[in-house]
């Protein structure tokens, strides 16, 4: 007999294996091994969250009740899957290129990020998925419950609520855990979909076991089995027409719109070409799910009594035989089903519910400030936690209200019909550039409306929650308001009933509000985006902004994706506008950009919100204003294709603009060069010819005169051979076909060497230096860096305007950086010319100036070989200029 | 016509060597040597005849040059330009602001009286 305390035991070693999984999973994708996390089998696996505990013990029950009808349940998502090329490619396509969350994201997104029916949506699924997340925990309870029945060394039947509780808590701890490590929720969960995918295979595996068991174990072979199926009730064909097709369409329409679904086929996906697997996968799955369903049902009606409840056949069957090991293998499939849809619609559900609600909220009640200021991302991780726990309770509170007492299946058919009036606001948003905002809040709530008050007030059974006059008599006693007869629409099944006039009062709601209102220009823009999504992944409502708001930018996004990430994105973004630096212009591009990246850990809505808080709100500018209005969407799409071509054209041509730009400034500068060059030379050959002119023809010309103009042609020699050495140092610097002569050196024998060669301290110049400082070793070109200093205590020299002049020179090792610093006692260098003076031929000072004016740009060039700088130091008084070299010369030069 | 020379230039080389050079040729010399006040130093020393250097501190010669046109006393008098920059646009917008005379550095001692001559005369 399989004790109770066994299955406890196991149940809790498989718990276990999950956490280490998921942990491991997650390990792996953040040491970056994530290819074989993410292969198209992993996505297939993680599809099969459709099948629940509801298909796994329900499917039998549902079969062993109304025959064949469980195979709606499996033939609406086959088709969905297998016509994934024109649905699903597009949803996940979307999802990706807007970074969606959620489907009311995607909805919310989809028409103008209209927080209202983001809101809207998330009430709905909220609504529509606790029961499903009751019904899960019920499943667990009463396989458990089972167990203890049969479990004959014990008399205690574990209490009920105590049961789901704990599971509750479990799923809850599980969920925080791995599903909010990260918030972007485009971060993808590996370490969730990792254990579910566990979860498909367990739950695959023990259903196939119990079904081999059951034919070839208990019922003699196949034929055998067929002979018991045509024996029993299942094979009578008792399925209406209409509620086959009802049912099989509401399956596909759940399917592609349970927010569960959603999140592991959209947000969750790796990579849109697991789809082209899945497409075929998927239903493969699905049909060995549904492989042994007819045969465990026939058999069980045949050997169980006839008080057993079919939903437990699956666990009563092995448990009749005595086969305790598979029994707690098909526990554990029905375990795995239940927990990891719970697990998933938390994640989903959460993420809804903190982008969607706590956040708008939150926000609006800091007033926009916080998310400078405050930490957003802790916010946002606390609300989804809240929200994890909050969705959970939600399920264990209907548990218990309910009492568990209705059968699986119908349960979960609500549930899917509730889900189901997203399908037009969606397809719709797919395919109808035409719909609008105003038509998708109508037709949910049409859709809404009549499902509350046709399914799911009226599935807690008579007199519960609507009374039974209502339910004979239709609502204020208007017989065509009766919840199952709607509009005199009597002698229709209930489910069937309701998704009719659902569907039909949603569609039609969301066509004609859409045909009758216009949609602002956001909506028209996203609309493109939307239906248009192969075609183009361009412009959005665009944003205009001004300069200062890029700081406030970053700042909130630090909040919301962490520092990291946040500079990146920035520097990256200023990076490509070609500007340094971490703050991009708030360009248009820019903008969308990032409330793109926001949008992935926020949601669509609250990103759009926030960026508009900083920006002052310019959602839409003029210009998109008017050509929205006035273009037809046709010609919008042409007009976007040619523009896409002319903004290529454009910036070819901006490149070629800025080539030719840079070359007209280079030739600019030479021709400067030149000409400077050309002054430079001809001033000392002027004095030259002229004075040999006047030696050479001027008779009588006095000794002392001959002496002093030979004197002056000799001192102009002088200068023009040191402009030419100097005009020859720099184009060699320049060139950087600069040989550096590293040798080993002190800064104090330097600079005596420089002083000495400057004609010393003198009357002229009076040089302070603190002899302390300077006993630091030197390894670099110290010829070079001699240079440096000579050229800069010559220029003290010549240009220091004070009484008495003094130069002082101080040194220190900062950190590694030799730092000298030259100061005079002048008048220093005006502000505007600060930054001229390393140029070449930059002569400041006037009149006195005997030098060409390239001893700066020389020691510029000579520090920057060095692998050092050379700045001027405003603010000291004087003229100053500060030295610096790193003291572990590395080599600049080559 | 009078024999009175003024020579704005920045370089004492250069004002020494055509100072020198005139005045054996018998010209009243005098000399300024930046560009601020050049025109103040026109109406101060009253001259016959400019030589005008282009790259003066302060402002440059074809400045210069275009005040001295402008001015009612002085827009008619001869002024020879002297060039350190040879290049086919100095030429050109020395033209244009109405230089009777331009002459490339280095010159020959013999050209620059020439020519000083030949603008002051007959």
């Amino acid at each position: 007999m399989a004790t109770l305390n066994l299955l406890v035991v196991v149940c809790i070693l498989y718990v276990a294996l999950l956490f280490a999984v998921a942990f491991a999973a997650d390990r792996a994708a953040r040491a970056g091994r994530i290819t074989w996390l993410r292969s198209p089998i992993v996505y297939t696996l993680s599809l099969s969250i459709y099948c629940t505990a509801w298909t796994f013990y329900g499917a039998v029950g549902f079969a062993a009740r109304s025959g064949l009808e469980y195979l709606t349940i499996y033939l609406g998502p086959t088709l969905v899957m297998i016509g994934w090329w024109w649905t699903l490619r597009k949803m996940v396509r979307i999802g990706r290129s807007q970074r969606i969350t959620s489907i009311a994201d995607m909805i919310s997104s989809r028409y103008g990020k209209s927080n209202l029916l983001a809101v809207f949506v998330t009430l709905l699924a909220v609504i529509g998925t606790t029961p499903y997340i009751a019904l899960q925990l019920q499943s667990v309870t009463l396989s458990v419950a089972t167990f203890a029945r049969n479990d004959l060394t014990t008399t205690v039947v574990p209490d009920r609520d105590s049961t789901a509780l704990l599971v509750a808590v479990g799923l809850t701890l599980f969920t925080i855990l791995f599903g909010t490590r990260n918030l972007d929720a485009n971060e993808r969960h590996h370490g969730v979909v990792m254990a579910i995918a566990l979860e498909a295979v367990v739950k695959l595996f023990a259903l196939l076991a119990v079904g081999a068991f059951v034919v070839w174990g208990m019922s003699d072979g196949i034929s055998a089995t067929l002979a018991r199926i045509d024996a029993s009730e299942i094979a009578e064909w008792r399925v209406p027409g209409s509620r086959w097709v009802g049912l099989t369409m509401l399956a596909a329409a759940a399917f592609l719109c349970l927010p569960r679904m959603f999140q592991v086929m959209v947000v969750e996906n790796e990579d849109e070409r697991h789809l082209r697997t899945a497409s075929w996968a998927f239903p493969a799955y699905v049909m060995l799910m549904s492989l042994f369903v007819v045969p465990i049902a026939a058999v069980g009606l045949d050997l169980l009594p006839s008080a057993a409840n079919p939903d437990m056949f699956v666990l009563t069957l092995p448990l009749l035989a005595g086969q305790d090991g598979l029994a707690i293998l098909s526990f554990l499939g029905g375990f795995s089903s239940a927990t990891s849809m719970v697990i998933v619609a938390a994640i989903a559900l959460s993420t809804m519910v903190s982008n969607h609600i706590v956040m708008p909220i939150w926000l609006y009640a800091t007033g926009g400030s916080a998310m400078v200021s405050g930490d957003v991302r802790s916010v946002a991780l606390r609300a989804r936690r809240l929200s994890i726990a909050g969705v959970v309770v939600l399920g264990y509170l209907y548990f218990r209200v309910s009492g568990g007492g209705t059968a699986l299946a119908a349960i979960g058919l609500v549930s899917f019909a509730g889900v189901a009036q997203f399908l037009p606001a969606l397809m719709g948003g797919l395919f109808w550039r035409g719909a609008t905002r105003a038509g998708a809040l109508a037709g949910l709530l049409a859709g809404f409306v009549i499902w509350l008050y046709c399914l799911f007030l009226p599935s807690f059974g008579p007199s519960v929650v609507l009374p039974q006059t209502v339910l004979d008599h239709g609502l204020f006693g208007f017989s065509w308001l009766r919840p199952q007869a709607l509009f005199g629409a009597a002698g229709m099944d209930g489910v069937v009933h309701a998704v009719m006039w659902s569907m039909l009062l949603n569609t039609a709601a969301f066509i004609i509000v859409s045909l009758l209102s216009f949609p602002r220009p956001i909506e028209r823009l996203q609309g493109a985006q939307f239906v248009n999504v192969f075609q183009h992944s361009g412009t959005r409502g665009s944003w205009t902004g001004g300069l200062a708001q890029s700081e406030d930018l970053l700042i909130m996004s630090q909040r919301i994706i962490g520092a990291r990430d946040a500079q990146a994105f920035f520097s990256a973004a200023a990076r490509r506008q070609g500007i340094g630096g971490y703050l991009p212009e708030p360009s248009p591009d820019f903008l969308q950009d990032l409330e793109r990246e926001l949008s992935g850990s926020v949601g669509a809505a609250t990103a759009h919100a926030m960026v508009s808080q900083i920006m002052g709100g310019a959602t839409v500018s003029v210009e998109d204003l008017m050509a929205v209005a006035d273009e037809t969407a046709q010609i919008m799409e042409y007009s976007n294709r040619l523009e896409a071509k002319s903004e290529e054209q454009a910036r070819t041509a901006r490149q070629l603009r800025e080539a030719n730009q840079k070359l007209t400034q280079l030739s600019v500068q030479k021709d400067a060069f030149l000409s400077q060059v050309s002054h430079e030379l001809r001033t000392p050959m002027t004095s030259i010819r002229a004075f040999s002119e006047i030696l050479r023809d001027t008779e009588e010309l006095s000794a002392s005169d001959q002496a002093k103009y030979a004197s002056i042609i000799h001192d102009e020699t002088v200068r023009l051979t040191r402009l030419l050495d100097d005009l020859l140092m720099l184009s060699v610097l320049e060139s950087g076909q600069v040989t550096l002569n590293n040798q080993h050196g002190s800064l104090s024998a330097m600079l005596d060497r420089a002083v000495a060669a400057t004609g010393g301290t003198t009357e002229a110049l009076r040089i302070h230096r603190d002899r302390s400082t300077e006993d630091i070793h030197l390894h670099t070109d110290l010829d070079r860096l001699a240079q440096v200093f000579i050229n800069l205590i010559t220029n003290a020299r010549k240009y220091c305007d004070a009484q008495e002049p003094e130069l002082s020179i101080s040194a220190k090792n900062d950190n590694g950086i030799l730092i000298v610093d030259f100061i005079d006692n002048g008048s220093g260098i005006a502000m505007d010319h600060q930054d001229v003076i390393f140029e070449k031929f930059s002569r400041v000072g006037d009149l006195k100036a005997s030098g060409a004016g390239l001893g700066l740009a020389i020691c510029r060039e000579i520090m920057a070989r060095l692998g050092g700088t050379i700045t001027y130091l405003p603010g000291q008084g004087g003229a100053a200029f500060r030295v610096s070299l790193p003291l572990e010369a590395r080599l600049a030069a080559q | 016509m009078g024999n009175t020379v003024l020579l704005i230039e920045d370089e004492p080389n250069i004002i020494e060597a055509i100072s020198f050079i005139l005045a054996r040729d018998g010209w009243q010399v005098k000399t300024h040597s930046n560009g601020h006040d050049a025109i103040r130093a026109v109406r101060e020393h009253d001259p016959d005849l400019i030589i005008l250097d282009v790259m003066l501190p302060g402002k440059s010669g074809y400045e210069i040059l275009e005040q001295i046109r402008a001015d009612p006393d002085y827009g008619e008098i001869s002024v020879l330009m002297l060039t350190a920059r040879g290049q086919v646009k100095d030429r050109e917008m020395a033209e244009r602001a109405g230089v009777s005379r331009y002459m490339t550095k280095p010159f020959s001692n013999a050209d620059v009286l020439h020519a000083v001559r030949a603008l002051a005369g007959p």
